[in-house]
């Protein structure tokens, strides 16, 4: 109850925020937030609840960008369809990658492995294949209009990804109330004990990386839209990997809100580290490094972990007193 | 209810379960016994279908089991504990025995609420908000029988569930696997070290040793049995011992 009152909260704040900001800056950096925590709560259904670390969430993005990209560009069809498409591609891709990983038993390092291998092949297959454009990638022509997808206002791509990362948390508070999120956080603790107790493990986490990869894949086509432009390297290569897991490291794995506070730290550090430090290239990626350290040493259980220890203590101290 | 013939494993050359042949009948509250390594947790991992047998067949109430993945079995009304428990460590008591009444409850406020009685049942009524790593070892046995009850099961097997246990909580839970007997018709195998247990608790007793059926029968039967003595306590024990009692 009172997860779904804090995520009607959020969407009260959030709404009026295009018409109070007067800096396009701002807006900009508030699309970039909410992206990234849609693609933080993809990657949280199978890496946060389900505990199987994928590096390679590119794959299902990407895989959603070049399809909105692919049927505008190429095929001269709607921009909806693409967009309608694109989850159905996402899930598609990270179905075989799931299934060939489970079935075989892959665990830890060993299926973040085979999901990196996954988005290199694809990023290879991109680069090289006729229909996407090869190496130069794609250009969705410019026709702004609601119909199109393509906004003149950037309020337009806000209200868009807002509305898809509440949906996304609605999912997620789905999971956290369901028998299939309770099985699915049961194979993340102990997999045999899981299986003891009638879960089929094999089923379960097939059917998160398929929901993961169906929410990444729209991220995908999100991107797509806003930039009009789809290559290899943008759409499979690792940075989206790398943030699509440390939003949710960062925020709190396995909870409602940790892609959402994960993706605003992240980006207020990144945001500040460009202007003390200047735009040294690949800076991002040193200091995410450096975070994902101190993440994994100090706050293992996230930021929304912190926010919970912190209140337990002040309550304490309000009993105490 | 539970029938095996000629159940076999090995592990590389070690011969671990050798043609155990072995009948629960519904109802019944049985034990095997035997001294360690003697290959119990490995007949009873063929039996839920964590292992696959090298020959023999399982029966379940009438249908072939063998070679079945563990959650099909368990959703046939076969369940099994763990020796060495595993809670799902990040969850409290209520969520990990909710895990098992999921099985049978496809929404989560019935599957909490069966998880609360069946908690309450096994004596972790006062502990369900507790996070699973931070029970007492006793706790985390009843835990891990909270769990298997919770799935609605036939037939329950029952893998130590008192080992480690002070006589006061052993006869706690040997009263609560009674009553699990009595009030739900749940028929048990159990696992067990504690002597006291299994005489006061099982019916019939099969004993292992060396992955081999040696003796079966009532359980003062086999504490009398000189095969069985000869098995806990080295070869010529049994002759010893009445060598002694004659002199
Ligand atoms: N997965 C395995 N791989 C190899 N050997 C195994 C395996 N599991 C069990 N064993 C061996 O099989 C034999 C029987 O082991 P098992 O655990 O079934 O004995 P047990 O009767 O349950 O003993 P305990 O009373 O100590 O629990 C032992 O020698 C053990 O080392
Ligand atoms: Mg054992």
């Amino acid at each position: 109850m009172r997860t779904l009152a804090g995520i009607a909260l959020f969407g009260l704040v959030m709404l009026p925020l295009p018409a109070l900001l007067a800096s396009q800056v701002w807006l900009n950096f508030l699309v970039m937030t909410l992206f990234f925590a849609l693609l933080g709560i993809a990657w949280n259904v199978v890496g946060g609840y389900g505990g199987q670390f994928s590096f390679g969430h590119a794959a299902f993005f990407g895989t959603g960008a070049y399809c909105a990209a692919v049927l505008q560009a190429q095929l001269g069809l709607a921009a909806w369809l693409g967009f309608a498409l694109a989850p159905v591609a996402g899930g598609a891709v990270a179905g075989v990658v799931g299934f060939l990983s489970f079935r075989y038993g892959l665990r830890g390092s060993y299926f973040a492995l085979v999901t990196l291998a996954f988005a290199e092949v694809l990023r290879i297959l991109a680069n090289s294949a006729g229909f996407t454009g090869g190496g130069s990638g794609l250009l969705i022509k410019l026709a702004p209009g609601a119909a199109n997808l393509q906004f003149a206002d950037r309020s337009g791509f806000y209200y868009l990804v807002l509305a898809l990362v509440i949906a996304g948390l609605l999912l997620s508070l789905w999971i956290e109330r369901s028998r299939f999120g309770s099985y699915l956080v049961a194979v993340r603790e102990n997999e045999d004990a899981a299986r003891a107790l009638g879960v089929d493990a094999f089923a379960i986490k097939l059917r998160a990386i398929v929901l993961s990869g169906a929410i990444a894949g729209v991220a995908g086509a999100v991107y797509a839209q806003m930039f009009l432009y789809v290559d290899p390297g943008l759409a499979f290569g690792p940075t989206m990997s790398v943030e699509a897991l440390l939003v949710p490291i960062v925020g709190g794995m396995g909870t409602v809100f940790g892609p959402v506070l994960g993706s605003l730290a992240l980006h207020l550090l990144s945001e500040a580290g460009r202007s003390v430090l200047g735009q040294a290239p690949g800076l991002n990626l040193a200091l995410y490094g450096v975070l994902l350290v101190i993440m994994v040493l100090f706050l293992p259980d996230g930021l929304v972990g912190l926010l919970r220890r912190v209140r337990r203590r002040f309550l304490r101290g309000r009993a105490d007193a | 209810m539970l029938e095996a013939r000629g159940v076999s494993k090995s592990f590389g050359g070690l011969k671990a379960v050798v043609g155990v042949n072995m009948e629960v009948p519904a109802g019944s509250i049985r034990a095997v016994v035997g001294p360690n390594g003697a290959g119990k947790t490995t007949l009873f991992a063929l039996i839920s279908g964590f292992l696959t047998p090298d020959s023999g067949r399982i029966r379940f109430v009438g249908d072939d089991i063998t070679g079945q993945k563990p959650e099909r079995i368990c959703a046939r009304g076969l369940v099994r504990t763990f020796q060495i428990t595993q809670p799902f460590a990040g969850l409290t008591v209520r969520e990990n025995v909710a895990v098992g009444a999921h099985l049978r409850h496809e929404s989560r406020a019935s599957a909490l609420r069966h998880a609360q009685a069946i908690a309450a049942r096994v004596g972790l009524g006062d502990r369900l908000d507790q996070p699973a790593d931070q029970l007492t070892v006793a706790a985390r046995k009843r835990l891990e029988l909270a769990r298997a009850l919770a799935t609605d099961p036939k037939l329950l097997l029952l893998d130590e569930v008192m080992a480690g246990l002070n006589p006061t909580e052993v006869q706690e839970i040997v009263a609560i696997v009674r009553r699990i007997r009595d009030d739900l018709g749940v028929t048990v195998l159990l696992i067990e070290h504690v002597m006291q247990a299994v005489m006061s608790l099982a019916e019939h007793v099969l004993v292992l040793n060396q992955g081999t059926a040696i003796a079966e029968g009532t359980p003062a039967a086999i504490a009398a049995d000189p095969r069985v003595v000869e098995a806990y306590l080295g070869h010529g024990a049994a002759s010893r011992m009445t060598g002694a009692g004659d002199a």
